[in-house]
């Protein structure tokens, strides 16, 4: 029972990206109707954002300290991060705290980064057919992590959790099990309530603004909300930019839980995409519902009880589920009828 | 028997294929290696441009069935015998079989759906190859020759290659060199002929009505799922012969033919020659091939010694910014060229050739405008 | 004489509305039989059952001895049926003889077959008949364009030349000249009358009421998804009940 437990919560952090990832990918279709195969490369920049606050803050300032010698003879150098030398204490939880910071920094970052990909490039895709929409996102993509490939190498870079919330969280005491046989990662909690809040406000955005109802209306009909003389093309800058703030965000935040690299945006990709075709292509609910569901039966997978019966089942699970899904329910958990289809 | 005009075309590309190794000599690629690769990626786009140019499902998978081809390549030479033939055979037939398997599955959607179920089996393949598939494909070393092989044909044929490890051979003709690149080349053709054939035949012509009109064509009587499952699978079988020839070439097969980039690149070479033509697809392989050659051997004091005319302070700028793009950064130059021909050239280099020819007959009055053929 | 469609008891619910309510309609072969009806009379929703876009609730459709019902479209070509869509639904981007050979292939390979080998060029028949439907409609001097650029009405010859170059023994016409100009939906009436002529039976769904009586031998009045009449074209003009389910026959 505790067993399944843990595993449920194992699943909860991944199913959040997913989840986020599914979500971005899900709005930008419904209204711009384009499929953003460069969305995972938005996750993977909102990781380097975080990768990027962590090597600033850490700067050093180095010192030569006369009063110490080196085993060479030469005074020995103190090096000093810059943030703590000028905030004292302060620079020092800065530091620590390098990963929740970066979000602030990702938000601006990923909102230009996604108004400057929607007017430069993909809006003059709107009109051409779908292969080409997948075609130039998918090359954009390429571009997005070779760029960060010889700017980061190729190697993952660890970022630490803050050290509050590194260590475990014995939750199986909180609901009753025995001690010890629940202990979970915090910042992997933090994760997943992280994401539920993200998701949270993206949907009170589009339930409770107007603008967000303009949205909603745009993923119902398209065309209809065109012909209302609403003006689309600052409302298409504003959602993009919004969708790649939401996967930045995941992106950013994950990087305790999986050290980031260049081509984690395409492996995450994947998966999401498998999550919005197992969702329901249209459907923001089944975006969110799909993307949990899939984190957590990979997390399932990934047990050896059920590897030593299925090997290597935790690697396929996702596409057998996808298989199954289209077998039996085409248009997917929640998927309505007419869209994205053709 | 084809007409006219076809057998001119065929003539004219058995010859170039023939008289490759003096033709390409000039711009440096008239060696075995590199023109073995324009063979073998030429066959992998032919038959990538029959699903996609026709009927326009666009796959992102396609890696995964030449992955498929070269595994069992270079089982066969283990298990059966060096001789290319079988293993080439083989690979066709796997390539084939396991494009079956997952075009049954993907084809029950079209449109984006496609593309992303084709790129999730690609990758599913890839992940499999490298964990549970380890007795099969030897995961991260890659599948390779042992001395230890059994190779049964060969032992009942009373070959013995004794201590050293052995290289395919055709009947004693080792596929290293020259010999291996004929034997590449001799493919290509065939596999050349075969696509012509299906583009001039009725078959062909209900491939294209797949891309046009599905709606008008099940209202025609037709059923399009077959038409398009049978494109896949052709184009699958194309992949498994590519793989296998790459292990002919060099017998060895490992997971990394598998992933995503690799389908990227043959989308790439396919519409970056122009998707739909006949000739498009080898000329895009080609195109690619040879700047992946030249692109990747770059270096930064290379760079240095082109831009060294500039004055210094401008030189290193160029040198960094231009050295993003060669050596190891090729990805990066093929990914901006992924979107520069998307955005600028969407019918590809053939496209681009016929508007310049369109452009020329245009300023010389009277020349020629009436004997248009279509660019293939 | 002989009747090819047979439409017995035929119901059709969407959530609470009654979309069709008891159809019965019989088509006598080698006529043009017209539905017409006021708008959301349930004409659509009828054609539709017989080409497999919808599956009534209950009731049969029997074409030629064969149950229209539960079956694919492409196997309801087969056995006969053509049709012609409210917007021309052409091959865009093939050319008009193209256009025409693909309907030609599938009546003669089938509804799948890996012809691969033999080239386009040798298959003079099916070219040979294709060149003379485009004649028949207008557009063999065209036959070497692209559909896709051809004028609303060029396109609607165009997917004629499609149906009847298959010799379907029924052909259903679903608003033939809506969008249409005067006189293109002129000449499509003429077009029309000389198909008639050749003995296929028809079925056109119409709301212009010149098209209807230029063509029609019978007429079938539907409103709320019921047949309130039918009759032949002149007694239908009299007939008090149509006149009403017209708002007092303005149109007729």
């Amino acid at each position: 029972m505790d067993a399944i437990f843990l595993q449920i919560l194992n699943g909860l952090d991944k199913g959040g990206a997913y989840a986020l990832i599914a979500l971005g990918l899900t709005i930008i279709f419904g209204t711009l109707g384009v499929v953003n195969f460069a969305h995972g490369a938005l996750f993977m920049l909102g990781a380097f954002c975080a990768v990027s606050i962590k090597a600033l803050f850490s700067m050093n300032k180095v010192a030569l300290d006369p009063t110490q010698m080196t085993a060479w003879g030469t005074p020995m150098e103190i090096r000093t991060p810059y943030i703590i030398d000028w905030f004292g204490d302060f620079g020092a939880t800065l530091l620590d705290y390098s990963v929740p910071v970066s979000i602030l920094i990702a938000i601006p970052v990923m909102l230009l980064l996604g108004v400057i990909m929607e007017r430069g490039l993909i809006r003059h895709f709107y009109k051409r057919p779908h292969a080409d929409q997948i075609l130039v996102t998918f090359g954009l993509a390429i571009v997005l992590q070779e760029l960060v490939k010889s700017q980061f190498g190729a190697n993952p870079i660890p970022q630490p959790a803050p050290e509050a919330a590194q260590g475990m969280i014995d939750f199986g005491l909180a609901i009753g099990f025995d001690a010890g046989n629940v202990v979970y990662p915090a910042w992997r909690l933090i994760y997943f309530l992280f994401s539920l809040a993200i998701i949270g406000i993206v949907f009170a955005f589009l339930q409770f603004t107007t603008f967000g109802m303009v949205v909603r209306a745009g993923m119902a009909d398209r065309e209809t909300v065109g012909l209302l003389g609403i003006d689309i093309d600052r409302r298409f800058t504003i959602v993009f930019g919004m969708a790649a703030v939401v996967a930045g965000l995941a992106g950013a935040m994950y990087t305790p839980i999986l050290s980031p690299d260049y081509h984690m945006g395409m492996d995450f990709l994947v998966l999401s995409f498998v999550v919005v075709v197992v969702g329901g292509m249209g459907s923001l609910g089944g975006a969110v519902a799909a993307g949990f569901l899939l984190g957590i039966l990979q997390s399932f997978a990934s047990m050896n009880e059920v590897k030593n019966i299925f090997p290597g089942i935790d690697q396929i699970i996702i596409y057998l589920i996808a298989v199954v899904i289209l077998l039996v329910r085409p248009r997917g958990l929640m998927g309505r009828k007419g869209v994205m289809e053709g | 028997m084809p007409t006219r005009n076809d057998m001119l075309l065929l003539t004219g590309f058995v010859a170039v294929v023939l008289a490759a190794p003096f033709l390409f000599e000039p711009i440096g690629a008239g060696y075995p290696d590199l023109l073995q690769k324009f063979a073998i990626f030429g066959i992998f786009a032919i038959g990538f441009n029959i699903l996609f140019g026709l009927t326009g499902y666009l796959s992102f998978g396609h890696a995964a069935f030449l992955g498929v081809g070269s595994y069992t390549a270079v089982w066969t030479f283990k298990l059966l015998s060096m001789n290319p033939l079988p293993a080439i055979v083989l690979a066709t037939l796997f390539g084939g079989l396991f494009a079956a398997l997952i075009g049954f599955i993907s084809l029950r959607r079209t449109g984006i759906y496609f593309s992303i179920l084709t790129l999730a089996f690609a990758q599913m393949s890839y992940n499999l190859a490298y964990s549970v598939l380890t007795p099969i494909t030897n995961g991260e070393t890659g599948l390779q020759l042992s001395q230890g092989d059994p190779r049964v044909l060969d032992i009942a044929f009373g070959r013995d290659y004794g201590a050293v490890l052995p290289s395919s051979d055709l009947f004693g003709l080792e596929m290293t060199g020259y010999p291996g690149f004929y034997f590449c080349g001799a493919m290509l053709i065939v596999c050349f002929y075969i696509a012509l054939r299906i583009f001039r035949s009725p078959f062909g012509m209900m491939l294209r009505a797949v891309k046009s009109n599905q709606n008008r064509m099940n209202y025609t009587g037709l059923n399009t799922r077959p038409y398009a499952l049978t494109a896949f699978i052709i184009s699958g079988m194309y992949a498994g012969l590519a793989g296998g020839l790459l292990a002919v070439t060099d017998p060895l097969a490992g997971a990394e033919r598998m992933q995503w980039t690799a389908s990227g690149e043959v989308v790439l070479m396919t519409i970056l020659g122009g998707s739909g033509t006949l000739l498009g697809p080898v000329i895009g392989a080609a195109v690619i091939k040879y700047f992946e050659n030249i692109f990747s051997a770059f270096n930064k004091s290379m760079l240095g010694d082109i831009f060294s005319f500039l004055p210094e302070s401008l030189q290193s700028g160029a040198v960094s910014v231009a050295s993003l793009f060669v050596g190891e950064g090729w990805h990066l130059t093929l990914g901006a060229m992924f979107v520069l021909i998307v955005i600028f050239l969407p019918g590809g280099l053939m496209e681009g050739i016929r508007r310049i020819g369109a452009l020329a007959r245009r300023k010389k009055p009277g020349g020629g405008a009436s004997a248009s053929t279509p660019a293939e | 004489m002989a009747s090819i469609l047979t439409v017995q008891n035929v119901n059709k619910r969407f959530g609470g509305l009654k979309a069709l309510d008891n159809v019965n309609l019989e088509i006598e072969a080698g006529t043009v039989h017209a539905i017409i009806g006021p708008n959301g009379a349930g004409k659509s929703t009828l054609l539709n059952c017989f080409i497999g876009r919808l599956e009534p609730d209950t009731g049969t459709v029997i074409f030629d001895g064969v149950s229209l019902l539960g079956i694919k479209p492409h196997e309801i070509n087969q056995v006969g049926v053509s049709r012609v869509f409210q917007t021309p639904e052409v091959f865009g981007n093939l050319t008009l003889r193209d256009n025409v050979m693909i309907p030609a292939f599938a009546k003669r390979d089938g509804s799948f077959r890996i012809n691969a080998w033999k080239g386009v060029k040798r298959e003079t028949d099916i070219e040979a008949k294709a060149m003379a439907m485009l004649e028949n409609v207008g557009l063999a001097r065209k036959a070497d364009e692209i559909a896709g650029q051809l004028s609303r009405g060029d396109k609607r010859r165009l997917e004629l030349a499609m149906c009847l170059v298959q010799e379907p023994k029924l052909l259903l016409l679903d608003e033939p000249t809506a969008g249409m100009a005067r006189a293109e939906t002129n000449t499509t009436i003429d077009l029309l009358k000389k198909i008639a002529e050749t003995g296929i039976t028809m079925v056109v769904i119409e709301h212009d009421m010149h098209v209807v009586f230029s063509l029609a031998d019978r007429i079938s009045v539907l409103a709320q998804g019921t047949v309130i009449a039918e009759d032949l074209p002149e007694r239908i003009k009299g007939n008090p009940k149509v006149q009403e389910a017209y708002l007092g026959g303005a149109h007729l």
